[in-house]
């Protein structure tokens, strides 16, 4: 009946004042609106914020990124100075340092995150008694403020007050006050990387609980008959078919991390010295503090730059992993 | 071959053995406890005396108090015992808590406002990138968009911004506009930011509704429109809260744009906890206090979220 309609009449649908089956295309206009104007005027709002929230001050900043601006000193005459605050930023010895402490705080950081991650997602796969108790547990950290999470590992990590120092002294014997996980250079950068794991390990385990069990049990099956050992299996099956769930969680934790602001803003400020002044940290000492709006907006482009980038590599990872 | 039938374990043939599982829960639950251990010792500084909080070594045994919210929630000012020793005799629980300490309550401190902001804010930018998100995801569900994609990466890449980064031109946009400071700035960014998740996580949602129920609908000749209020909304009921909570939660912790761009009428909780001072220095139980109630809501979400944790984290696209 429906395939005689469209045979017979085509075109006709247009035709106005020639009433058609409900079901074509016609109809529908005939009823409200047509679905070309409705997908338009649904996705238009959306399009408009963002672009007024996001685009617009892009580009005031690509723009703003090749003068002199300096809020605090906003008397000066704004000149336009070319590349030359790019030409600053990678001539800077310490932006190089910065970009360096933030890499091996993001690779320490997305390493220690997957093993212990990864580790828990195969744990956990074993359905012992009570597991979606625990496993909820170990969920709570990553929906925390990261800031609230800076600010009371503060307090847990003071060496005097703080439970922390005597925790370690109790297992190792080394006098709680003699040493602060925040305040020595040789540690600070540990105790964040420490922090963020006890906050985003959970994350990277949820991602390797649904790779694992996206894994069809025949394959194990056939494994079993061909009698592969454990440890086979896992090489063989259970890693290879996680990869693109851990790529996944690898690249998300990297971003973010790049991008971390908040909880080492609470927890160290980017101190002792400067050891763990990231990137971030140092964009807003440029832009909030020193006001230099200029040259921050150029190492605001630089950060957005490499974000964006991995940001397309995420989505591409996103489409595989949707695929299976 | 019982695929169905086995699917609740990866490993159907190859069930783990008890002593396996014993030792793999084992595990899991001292991480647990280990994850859990920090979070507990913050509830419980809520409850300790200023000295107490501050002891050295840290007690673990300690008498409970309310000072820590009494602080948290008053300012106070302190007086020579003289001049308490003249006062009338105190008339609520928390006037004899603060004498006890040779001050009087001056007046409220400013958490509950900055409560209210959170609330506000929170709310207010939920709604917004719920609704927006809604309309767009069902568009981009059920119609042909040109570069659809290329839309839909354009709206996930601006969750992925660095806040720092983009702070400095939303701060000289909003102070040209009037808007920094102000709870209806914030809104607006924290919508801007939220309706990222919000499109991702709807679409996945509303692409799982078959389409044959508003085919039916038009059929029987409602508009797109009331299809969709009448027909997919109803379904789309499930998803549609747990994005609102995804998105609540996101600007109720977040810190970055907050700090930056609010310094006092539309600051939010997380910019406000660190410095609440006391006297000498930081008041931890107060801090804790606010730590505690602040975390309350997300830890009673958490639990609710559980089945769409995944979905929430990963934009939508990996399902449990």
């Amino acid at each position: 009946m429906d395939t005689m309609t469209t045979i017979l009449q085509p075109d006709h649908a247009t035709i106005p004042g020639v009433s058609t089956p409900a079901k074509s295309r016609a109809a529908r206009r005939v009823h409200g609106l047509s679905d070309r104007a409705i997908a338009w005027l649904f996705v238009a709002p959306t399009i408009a914020l963002l672009l007024a929230i996001n685009i617009f001050p892009l580009i005031w900043m690509i723009r703003l990124s090749f003068t002199n601006l300096n809020l605090s000193m906003s008397y000066l005459p704004l000149r336009f100075v070319g590349l030359d605050n790019f030409r600053d930023i990678l001539a800077d010895e310490d932006v190089w340092f910065r970009l360096q402490t933030t890499a091996q705080f993001v690779i320490s950081s997305v390493t220690l995150q997957v093993v212990v991650g990864f580790g828990l997602a195969l744990l956990i796969n074993r359905q012992f008694r009570g597991h979606s108790f625990w496993t909820t547990i170990i969920l709570l950290p990553m929906m925390l403020s990261p800031a609230v999470v800076g600010n009371f590992w503060t307090l847990l990590l003071q060496p005097q007050i703080g439970p922390f120092n005597h925790l370690i002294s109790l297992f190792t014997g080394v006098p709680p006050s003699s040493f602060s996980m925040t305040g020595q250079v040789s540690l600070a950068p540990w105790t964040i990387v420490l922090v963020d794991t006890w906050m985003w390990a959970p994350y990277v385990m949820l991602i390797c609980l649904a790779g694992l069990r996206s894994i069809p049990d025949y394959i194990y099956e056939a494994a079993e008959v061909d009698r592969a050992s454990a440890w086979r299996q896992f090489w063989s099956i259970t890693l290879p078919m996680t990869v693109p769930f851990l790529m996944l969680a690898v690249l998300f934790r990297a971003i973010e991390n790049f991008k971390m602001f908040d909880m080492v803003n609470l927890l160290t400020s980017g101190g002792p010295g400067s050891t763990t002044e990231l990137v971030s940290i140092s964009l807003k000492r440029a832009a909030f503090e020193k006001w230099r709006t200029g040259y921050s907006s150029a190492l605001a482009i630089i950060l957005f730059v490499t974000v964006f980038g991995a940001a397309n590599i995420y989505v591409k990872t996103l489409n595989k992993v949707k695929q299976r | 071959m019982t695929a169905a039938a086995t699917r609740s374990t990866a490993h159907s043939i190859v069930e783990a053995s008890p002593r396996a599982k014993a030792f793999a829960g084992g595990l899991v639950i001292l991480y647990a406890v280990i994850t859990i251990l920090p979070l507990l010792w913050i509830v419980a500084t809520a409850f300790k005396s200023q000295s107490d909080a501050i002891a050295y070594p840290p007690k673990v045994i300690f008498e409970p108090t309310l000072e820590g919210y009494v602080n948290l929630f008053t300012v106070r000012t302190r007086q020579t015992p003289d001049f308490i020793a003249k006062l009338p005799p105190p008339e609520t629980w928390y006037d004899k808590l603060v004498r006890k300490r040779d001050m009087v309550i001056a007046g409220p401190s400013k958490v509950v406002p900055r409560f209210v902001n959170s609330l506000i804010i929170g709310f207010g930018s939920t709604f917004l990138a719920v609704f927006l998100g809604t309309l767009a995801a069902y568009a981009f569900s059920r119609f042909r968009i040109p570069l659809a994609d290329d839309l839909l990466f354009f709206i996930l890449s601006t969750r992925m911004m660095p806040p720092v980064a983009v702070a400095i031109p939303i701060y000289l946009m909003y102070r040209q506009l009037n808007l920094t400071d102000t709870r209806l700035g914030m809104i607006l960014l924290y919508t801007a930011v939220n309706v990222s998740l919000a499109v991702w996580l709807l679409k996945g949602f509303i692409d799982e509704i078959p389409r044959e129920y508003e085919e039916a609908a038009l059929v029987d000749g409602y508009t797109r429109l009331q299809a969709l209020r009448k027909v997919v909304l109803p379904q789309a009921v499930t998803g549609i809260a747990a994005t609102a909570i995804f998105c609540l939660i996101f600007s109720w912790n977040e810190y970055a744009f907050a700090v930056l761009l609010t310094s006092g009428e539309a600051q939010t909780m997380p910019p406000f906890i660190p410095f609440i001072i006391g006297e000498g220095g930081q008041d931890w139980p107060a801090v804790a206090a606010a730590t505690t109630l602040f975390v309350v809501p997300i830890v009673m979400f958490t639990v609710l979220l559980r089945k769409h944790l995944l979905r929430g984290i990963t934009f939508g696209a990996v399902r449990k």
